[in-house]
C-alpha cells in the first residue's frame, strides 16, 4: 500500500510542505517494501488550479491515501473521486507521519478549505 | 467620448461622480461595470427594462466517446478538467471558456453548453440610458459581463459614462480598455492616497489621458492625495467639498445634479474640465 505526501524537497530528511497543490515535490511512500520515490509536482508553477493538477498526479501515482497539513476544495474532489483517504499530517516530520499512519493515530483531514487561489499565506 | 470614474478601493465615490456626469449632460448612457456590487441604478431607477442573460461556454463531455487520451487535461492551462477512474471531471469555475479542449479531442467527446454568470439589464432616467451588469454571487470573473456591457457604448450618445469596479485587477482593466479618458477619484486620507497611486500606474500603464477628482474635501485639512497629485504632476479636474446637503441627498438616494443648482453646476464644470483634456489629448496625441 503507497501514501504520498507532499514535501518541501526530494530528501526523506525535509520536511513536510505546508501547501498540497503547490508542493515542490511528492513523496511516495510504499509501506510493504519500505521504498520511498519523489516525483516533481509540475502543477507548483500552474497559472491556477494547481490543486486539480497536483491531484490527478496522486491519482496517476496510485497511491491509497495522502498526508497533507491542509487541502483545497478542487483537490480534494479530484481525490474523493478516486477514493484516496486524505490524513491531517501530525507535524513537519516525514518519518514521524509514516510511523503515524502505520500506527493509526493518524487523523482525517475534515477540513477542507475553499482554496487559496494565490491568495494564501507564506 | 467615453469617460471611466475608477478609484483604487471602495467608496471614495465612483457612483457618485459617474452618475451625477451622467445626468448632467443633455443626454448619455451611464454603464455599471462593478458587476459585484452594483449600485447606479438605485439613483436612477431605471424604467422600461430589459434584461438579457450573459453566459459563457464550458465542456460537456459524452463518456460513451471519451477514451480517456487526457490530451484535453494536458491542454488545459487552467487545470479545470481531470481524468480519474475512467471519469473526465470538468471543474466549471476553473474553467475560462478559451474552447481548446474542445477543439483537441480527438473522439469529438467534448461540446459546449452554456454555464450562465450574470445578467445585463438596460433602462431609461430621464436623459440617461442606464445599463447594469450583474454578476451571479458565487462566480469568479465578471470580464464577460464587462464585455457585454462595453458593447452598448457606441449607441450614439455624445456621453458614455463607465462606473468601474474598485481596485486595479483585470476587471478594472477590462472596463476602461476603450475609455478616451479616465477620472480618478481619491479619497483625502493616506490610505485613500495609497489607493491612488494604484490606479494612477494602472492608467499609466495603459497610457489613457487621466486626471484626478479630489473628494470629500475638507478646508484647512491636509490632503494626501492632493499632495501626491503635485508631487507627481497630475491634473487635478476638481474637488467636492465633505457636505452635509451632499451627503443628505445622496444617502436618501437622489441624484444630486438633479435636485440641487450648485452641484449642477459643479459636475457640469467638471464635464467641461474633462472635454477640454480630451480634446487637448487628440490635438496632442492623435
Amino acid at each position: 500500500m503507497k501514501i504520498a505526501i507532499p514535501v518541501d524537497d526530494h530528501s526523506m530528511e525535509t520536511n513536510v510542505c505546508q501547501s498540497f497543490g503547490r508542493a515542490p515535490y511528492f513523496l511516495i511512500y510504499d509501506n510493504e517494501s519500505k521504498e520511498s520515490a519523489f516525483l516533481d509536482n509540475s502543477a507548483a508553477a500552474s497559472q491556477g488550479g494547481a490543486g486539480i493538477k497536483a491531484a490527478q498526479i496522486i491519482v496517476d501515482s496510485q497511491v491509497s491515501a495522502l498526508l497533507t497539513p491542509r487541502c483545497g476544495e478542487n483537490a480534494a474532489n479530484v481525490l474523493k473521486a478516486a477514493n484516496i483517504k486524505l490524513y491531517k499530517t501530525v507535524n513537519d516530520s516525514i518519518k514521524d507521519n509514516i510511523r503515524a499512519y502505520n500506527d493509526g493515530t493518524i487523523s482525517l483531514l475534515d477540513e477542507i478549505h475553499p482554496g487559496f487561489h494565490n491568495h494564501g499565506g507564506k | 467620448m467615453k469617460i471611466a470614474v475608477l478609484s483604487g478601493k471602495g467608496g471614495t465615490g465612483k457612483t457618485l461622480v459617474s452618475v451625477n456626469l451622467a445626468a448632467s449632460v443633455k443626454e448619455s448612457t451611464y454603464i455599471d461595470c462593478d458587476v459585484e456590487e452594483p449600485n447606479g441604478h438605485l439613483f436612477f431607477k431605471p424604467k422600461n427594462i430589459q434584461a438579457e442573460e450573459i453566459s459563457v461556454k464550458i465542456p460537456k463531455v459524452d463518456e460513451t466517446l471519451c477514451n480517456g487520451c487526457r490530451k484535453c487535461v494536458d491542454f488545459c492551462k487552467f487545470n479545470a478538467l481531470a481524468y480519474i477512474v475512467n471519469n473526465l471531471l470538468v471543474f466549471e469555475e476553473v474553467c475560462h471558456s478559451c474552447g481548446g479542449c474542445i477543439l483537441f479531442c480527438p473522439e469529438k467527446a467534448l461540446s459546449e453548453k452554456e454555464r450562465f454568470i450574470g445578467e445585463v439589464q438596460r433602462g431609461i432616467s430621464e436623459n440617461v440610458s442606464v445599463i447594469t451588469g450583474i454578476l451571479n454571487t458565487g462566480i469568479a470573473s465578471g470580464i464577460p459581463i464587462i464585455k457585454r456591457l462595453l458593447s452598448y457604448t457606441s449607441e450614439g450618445k455624445e456621453f458614455t459614462f463607465i462606473d468601474c469596479p474598485p481596485g486595479s485587477a483585470c476587471i478594472v482593466m477590462e472596463s476602461i480598455k476603450n475609455a478616451d479618458f479616465c477620472i480618478l477619484v481619491a479619497e483625502p486620507t493616506l490610505f485613500g492616497a495609497h489607493n491612488l497611486k494604484m490606479v494612477y500606474t494602472l492608467v499609466k500603464l495603459f497610457d489613457k489621458p487621466h486626471g484626478v477628482l479630489l473628494n470629500k474635501c475638507l478646508p484647512g485639512e491636509d490632503n494626501p492625495s492632493e499632495q501626491f497629485c503635485i508631487d507627481n504632476g497630475i491634473k487635478i479636474l476638481g474637488k467636492i467639498p465633505f457636505d452635509h446637503v451632499l451627503g443628505k441627498i445622496n444617502s436618501n438616494a437622489q441624484i444630486l445634479v438633479r435636485e440641487n443648482q450648485k452641484y449642477h453646476k459643479l459636475f457640469s464644470d467638471l464635464l467641461q474640465t474633462v472635454a477640454k483634456e480630451v480634446r487637448h489629448e487628440a490635438v496632442t496625441n492623435p
